[in-house]
């Protein structure tokens, strides 16, 4: 049983000054600004709009800034804001088809309609250093090109393969808007889990966890040969149906990475052999984890498509309980908080065992003399 | 502007022409907005309806881009309604969290709802501010354009 403690609190009010003043660093340093962060470290940003689950750059940079860095306090942050906000309504399910695209690549197809776009890429740099970012040289001006992009970009899988019936199909129900949408931020983690319930799981789950479940299926667990059949980087129109007004209106662009896998499929008894699929989709520019997300996604399709379940990364009990990191984190590191009163009952407990085993032991040999 | 205003048989614009400006007047400025309202002569009144308040809207995706409905996960955004003395009701809807937007949004919207007021400000506020983010989004687009690769597959050996 947890004790809690009471006292300490002028200890903890001159931790948490001291915490502020090293948070601001040596005061000579200017100090940061919330929109340096947003227009600089948007990648950071991107990573705590995911896992926060919450799409606001500017609250994101500022809880950066307040975590000092640490992503995972920061995603704690904005996971702690949202439960102060209403919840006005749903939005209509974004079309990631129209999106304006900054990045658009497929590995399966070189020839795209629409083409391959590699867009603002870490893909080819060399990995080195680059000293004059230290220096505040002069950065080089983007170029342009002329014939710009074409406005139809049509989404790979469908428009390659879809066509011969090679690949399973993403279907819609009949009667869609009669069914409820799960939502963790409403209803706690059930099993067996739909395939709605874990996308949003994976999409708000830890990055670094996502990503070594889906690298374990590259090495073999459970392996499904993914190939990466389209990722697309840009912005997309957030569109709500606001009650009083009875119409659909575009309230503006929300920044998505979308990516779609195309993986091996032996065929069932019901299925002939086919390509499957995984998905994965997360705000801002987060391309590891959207590529990540997708393969475990697919993984976790083993029980719809009668795959036997052999690794950890099909098994959606394991995935998904431990995908959140805000969970994760606050029940790792709950146990560096004081557990005097519990630890003293476990000291009691194998101090007297070790006692009835001494004496034990000097009886046995008392009944043996 | 004034020929191509759309208009229903009850003398109120259609739909389409109120989302388009609605969709504009979200993804304007605040600053612009307000710099906008101030050039109209001065004391336009609006009452509240509803206080500009911040809350979430939670964002859904479909799996595979046109599959099942998911949730995402929630974007903020600040609504407001006013209401003008002529009797038009605006709405603003503006994501993130700046209140003055909304607001401003909201009773740009009831305005352009009054015939007197719908094609001048169509012309004169709404089509410049489409205009600038037509631009914005057309110089992105010739950057993103210049990335645009092709890729040769070589033979294996070919270098051989």
């Amino acid at each position: 049983m947890y004790v809690a403690v009471k006292g300490g609190e002028k200890a903890i009010a001159n931790a948490h000054k001291l915490l502020a003043e090293d948070r601001r660093g040596c005061p000579d340093v200017d100090e940061l600004q919330t929109r340096q962060i947003s227009e600089q470290l948007g990648l950071g940003v991107s990573r705590i709009m995911a896992e926060g689950s919450l799409y606001d750059k500017d609250l994101c940079a500022l809880a950066m800034k307040q975590a000092r860095g640490d992503m995972i306090e920061a995603i704690f942050l904005i996971r702690a804001y949202r439960t102060t906000l209403p919840r006005f309504s749903y939005s209509v399910p974004v079309d990631t088809s129209k999106m304006d695209i900054d990045r658009r690549i497929s590995a399966t197809f070189k020839d795209l309609p629409g083409g391959q776009i590699l867009g603002p890429t870490f893909d080819y740099t060399h990995r080195l250093i680059d000293f004059t970012l230290e220096a505040d040289e002069q950065v080089p001006k983007a170029n342009t090109s002329e014939a710009g992009l074409d406005d139809d970009m049509p989404r790979v899988l469908d428009n390659l393969l879809k066509g011969e019936g090679l690949i399973q199909s993403e279907a819609v129900v009949e009667d869609e808007d009669s069914q409820a949408v799960g939502d963790l931020t409403r209803e706690p983690l059930e099993f067996p889990a739909n395939r709605d319930v874990r996308l949003q799981n994976l999409a708000r789950g830890d990055e670094g966890f996502v990503l070594a479940l889906g690298y374990s299926t590259q090495r073999g667990y459970a392996r499904s040969h993914a190939f990466v059949g389209e990722i697309r980087f840009g912005k997309a129109s957030l569109v709500i149906e606001p009650e009083e007004l009875g119409f659909a209106i575009d309230i503006g662009d929300i920044e998505l990475t979308e990516c779609e896998t195309v993986n091996q499929f032996q065929g069932s008894k019901t299925e002939p052999p086919q390509f499957t699929r995984g998905y994965g989709l997360a705000f801002g520019q987060n391309e590891r984890k959207a590529i990540s997300m997708a393969l475990v996604d697919r993984a976790l399709r083993a029980r719809e498509l009668g795959e036997d379940i052999v690794a950890a990364v099909q098994d959606e009990e394991f995935v998904l309980s431990h995908s959140d990191n805000i969970q994760s984190t606050g029940f790792v590191e709950h146990i560096k908080l004081p557990h005097y009163v519990d630890f003293q009952s476990e000291l009691e407990l194998v101090r007297r065992m070790r006692r009835d085993l001494e004496e034990k032991n000097i009886s046995e040999k008392q009944a043996a003399e | 502007m004034t020929d191509t205003l759309e208009k229903n048989t009850d003398g109120t614009v259609d739909v389409a022409t109120r989302q388009h400006w609605i969709s504009v007047l979200s993804r304007s400025s605040s600053n612009e907005l307000c710099a906008y309202w101030e050039d109209l002569s001065p004391g336009l009144t609006y009452s509240m309806l509803r206080q500009p308040e911040t809350g979430l809207v939670m964002v859904r995706a479909r799996a595979g881009g046109k599959g099942q409905r998911f949730n995402l996960g929630e974007a903020s955004v600040t609504r407001c309604s006013v209401s003008m003395e002529t009797g038009e009701v605006g709405h603003g809807y503006v994501t993130g969290r700046n209140k003055r937007h909304a607001e401003m949004a909201a009773a740009f919207d009831a305005l352009l709802q009054n015939e007197n007021w719908t094609a001048r400000l169509l012309e004169n506020v709404i089509a410049p501010i489409d205009e600038r983010l037509q631009k914005s989004k057309n110089e992105r687009q010739a950057k993103v354009a210049s990335t645009k690769v092709d890729f040769f597959t070589m033979v294996r050996g070919e270098d051989e």
